[in-house]
C-alpha cells in the first residue's frame, strides 16, 4: 500500500514535470495554427500563418539548411581525420588537443562570435557573405563530431585490425578507407546528425554574426518574436519543430544503433 | 585501445615490412599530426588566434572609467552587480533543475508502465531547442498572452505576467536544464548496480536509506557534472535571454549591449572573457567527473 502510494506521488510529479516541457510548446502550436489567437480557437484553424512565414522567411529556412549541409561536410572532412589522429596520438596530448578542440563549445557562443567579429570582421566581403557564419558553426559543431567518431574507433578495436591489414601488406591509403572508415561508420552518422542539429538550431554566435542579407532560421525566429504577431511566431516555430524533431529521434536511433554494437 | 595502439605487439608487428627509412613509430607519430593538421589550422586561424586578441582587448583601457576593462569590472557595481546576479541565477537554476529532474529521472528509470516511452520522449526532446525558441516559450507560458495572464484574467480579473523578469529567465533555463539533467540521471540509474539496492534492501535499509546511503552517492559524480553543465549553459544562454527583454542585467546580455549599443570593444572582450572562463571552468569540471557529455550550449 505504501509502495503504491509512493508510485503515484512520483508518477504524478513526473507528469507535472511533464506538463510544464509540452504545454508551452501545445500552445505554441495552437497559436500557429489559429486564425486568430486572442480569440482563441473558436475563430478557426488556418494554415495562413504558416504561408505568411514562407512568404516572409522562406530564404532564411534555405540558408539554414545550405550552412547545415556545408558545416557538416568540413566537419566530416577535417574531423574524421581529427578523430584519427587522436587515436594513434599518445595520450597525453590527444587529451590535451581534444581539450583544446572543446574550448569553442566551452565558451559561450557569443564570446566566440566576439572574437571572429573584431578579429576579421574588417575583411568585408568575408564579414558579409554566409561563409562567416559557417567558420563559426564549423567551430561549434566539430567537437561533436570528432567526439562522435573517436569514441566508435575506440571501441571497434581499430588498431588490431588495422594491424592486421598492414601485417597483409595494406598502404596507408588502403587501411584508412577500407579498414579505419567502413568501421567507424556509425560514429560518423552520429556525429553528422548532432552536427546538423546544432547547425540548424545555432542562434548564440549566428545572431552576432549575421548580416540583413545572411539570416538563418534562428535568427529569423528571433526577428518574428520580436516584430510580428504572435500568430506569426508561432508558425514559424512550428515549421522549426517539423524540421527539427525528426533530427532528434534519428540521433536517439543512432545512439541505441552505436551502443547495440558495444 | 590507446596502450595497443602505441605498442603493437604480436606477431604482426615483426611481420611487417619496414615500408620507409622512418621506423615505424615515428611514421605512425607523423600520419596522427598529419591527420590532425586541417582540423587544428581551422582551430588555430579562427578560434585561438582571435580569441587570444579577445583576451588582450579586454586588458585594454574602458573609456568610461579611464582604466583596463578588466579592472572596471572588479571595480564598479554596475558590472559586479549583473556578474553575481548571473552567476546566481544560474546556481538556483542547476540546483532546482537537478533536484526537480533527478526525482523524475530516477522514477523512470526504475518503473516500467505503461506510456513510459512517451513520458521520456516529452521530457528528452526540448533538448534541441536554441535559447530564442525557449525564451518564446516562456512568453507563451508567462507573457501579456500567456496561459498564467489567461488564466489569472479568467480568475481574478487581472493579467499575471513574469515572462520579461528575472522570474522568465529562470523558469527559461529551468525549461532547457531538465532534458539535460533527465538524460544524465536516467543513464545513471542505468549503469548502478541494482544488486547494493537490493542488498541494502535485504538488510532492512528502508527507502529513505536506500536513497540517501546507496542511489545519491551512486549517482552523484552523474549529479554534479550535470548540474555543472545545466550552470555553464544558464551562464551563457544569450538567446532565451534575448527573446526575453534586453534591459535585464545579466552578463551575456551586457556583452551584447556594450558591443552593439556603445561601441565599447574593451568592455564587451573583458565580459566575453571573464564568462567565458566561468564557463570552461565549470565545463571541466563536468568532464572529471562525468567524462563522455559535451554539454552543448543553447
Amino acid at each position: 500500500m505504501k509502495s503504491h502510494l509512493r508510485f503515484t506521488l512520483q508518477l504524478g510529479f513526473t507528469l507535472l514535470v511533464c506538463l510544464f516541457m509540452i504545454v508551452p510548446v501545445a500552445m505554441s502550436v495552437m497559436a500557429g495554427l489559429t486564425e486568430n489567437y486572442f480569440v482563441g480557437l473558436e475563430s478557426g484553424l488556418t494554415l495562413r500563418w504558416v504561408d505568411e512565414v514562407w512568404q516572409l522567411y522562406a530564404g532564411t529556412i534555405w540558408l539554414s539548411i545550405k550552412l547545415a549541409l556545408a558545416c557538416l561536410l568540413i566537419t566530416t572532412l577535417i574531423g574524421v581525420p581529427a578523430a584519427y589522429g587522436l587515436l594513434r596520438s599518445r595520450r597525453r596530448w590527444a587529451n590535451a588537443l581534444e581539450e583544446l578542440l572543446l574550448l569553442p563549445v566551452a565558451v559561450p557562443g557569443l564570446a566566440t562570435a566576439l572574437a571572429l567579429l573584431l578579429a576579421y570582421g574588417s575583411y568585408r566581403e568575408f564579414r558579409g557573405s554566409w561563409l562567416f557564419i559557417l567558420v563559426g558553426h564549423v567551430l561549434f559543431t566539430l567537437p561533436f563530431m570528432v567526439r562522435a567518431v573517436l569514441s566508435v574507433m575506440q571501441t571497434a578495436k581499430l588498431p588490431q585490425l588495422e594491424e592486421a591489414a598492414a601485417s597483409l601488406g595494406a598502404s596507408f591509403h588502403q587501411r584508412f578507407f577500407a579498414v579505419v572508415i567502413p568501421n567507424c561508420l556509425s560514429g560518423i552518422l552520429a556525429g553528422a546528425l548532432m552536427v546538423v542539429t546544432l547547425s540548424i538550431g545555432e542562434f548564440n554566435i549566428t545572431w552576432m554574426l549575421h548580416t540583413p542579407l545572411t539570416k538563418t532560421l534562428p535568427v529569423g525566429l528571433a526577428d518574428s518574436y520580436a516584430s510580428m504577431r504572435l500568430e506569426v511566431g508561432s508558425a514559424y516555430t512550428l515549421i522549426f519543430l517539423l524540421m527539427v524533431v525528426p533530427l532528434l529521434v534519428a540521433i536517439q536511433w543512432a545512439g541505441r544503433l552505436t551502443e547495440q554494437r558495444r | 585501445m590507446i596502450a595497443a595502439a602505441k605498442q603493437p605487439s604480436g606477431a604482426a608487428s615483426y611481420l611487417r615490412r619496414p615500408s620507409t627509412l622512418v621506423g615505424p613509430a615515428r611514421r605512425k607519430r607523423l600520419i596522427a599530426l598529419f591527420a590532425l593538421l586541417p582540423a587544428l589550422a581551422v582551430f588555430c586561424a579562427f578560434w585561438l588566434l582571435p580569441f587570444s586578441r579577445l583576451i588582450m582587448m579586454g586588458a585594454e583601457e574602458d573609456p568610461s572609467s579611464g582604466i583596463s576593462a578588466y579592472l572596471t569590472i572588479l571595480t564598479h557595481r554596475q558590472y559586479l552587480i549583473s556578474l553575481v546576479t548571473t552567476v546566481g541565477i544560474s546556481l538556483v537554476v542547476s540546483i532546482t533543475a537537478v533536484a526537480i529532474a533527478g526525482i523524475a529521472g530516477f522514477f523512470l528509470a526504475r518503473q516500467r508502465f505503461f506510456g513510459k516511452a512517451v513520458l521520456v520522449a516529452i521530457l528528452t526532446f526540448p533538448l534541441a531547442f536554441p535559447g530564442v525558441v525557449v525564451g518564446f516559450l516562456v512568453i507563451m507560458l508567462g507573457g501579456r498572452q500567456g496561459a498564467l495572464a489567461q488564466t489569472s484574467l479568467w480568475l481574478f480579473g487581472e493579467r499575471w505576467m513574469f515572462a520579461y523578469s528575472l522570474a522568465g529567465l529562470f523558469i527559461g533555463y529551468l525549461y532547457f536544464s531538465i532534458p539535460r539533467v533527465i538524460t544524465t540521471v536516467m543513464a545513471a540509474c542505468d549503469n548502478l548496480d541494482q544488486s547494493l539496492e537490493e542488498a541494502a534492501r535485504s538488510l532492512g535499509a528502508s527507502t529513505w536509506q536506500v536513497i540517501k546511503d546507496v542511489i545519491v552517492p551512486g549517482i552523484a559524480p552523474a549529479l554534479l557534472s550535470t548540474g555543472a553543465i545545466c550552470f555553464a549553459t544558464s551562464m551563457g544562454a544569450f538567446g532565451t535571454a534575448f527573446t526575453l527583454g534586453t534591459r535585464l542585467s545579466i552578463l551575456p546580455l551586457n556583452i551584447y549591449g556594450e558591443f552593439t549599443n556603445y561601441a565599447n570593444f574593451a568592455m564587451a572582450a573583458a565580459l566575453s572573457v571573464v564568462l567565458g572562463v566561468i564557463t570552461w571552468v565549470a565545463l571541466s569540471l563536468a568532464r572529471r567527473l562525468a567524462g563522455g557529455n559535451l554539454g552543448a550550449s543553447v
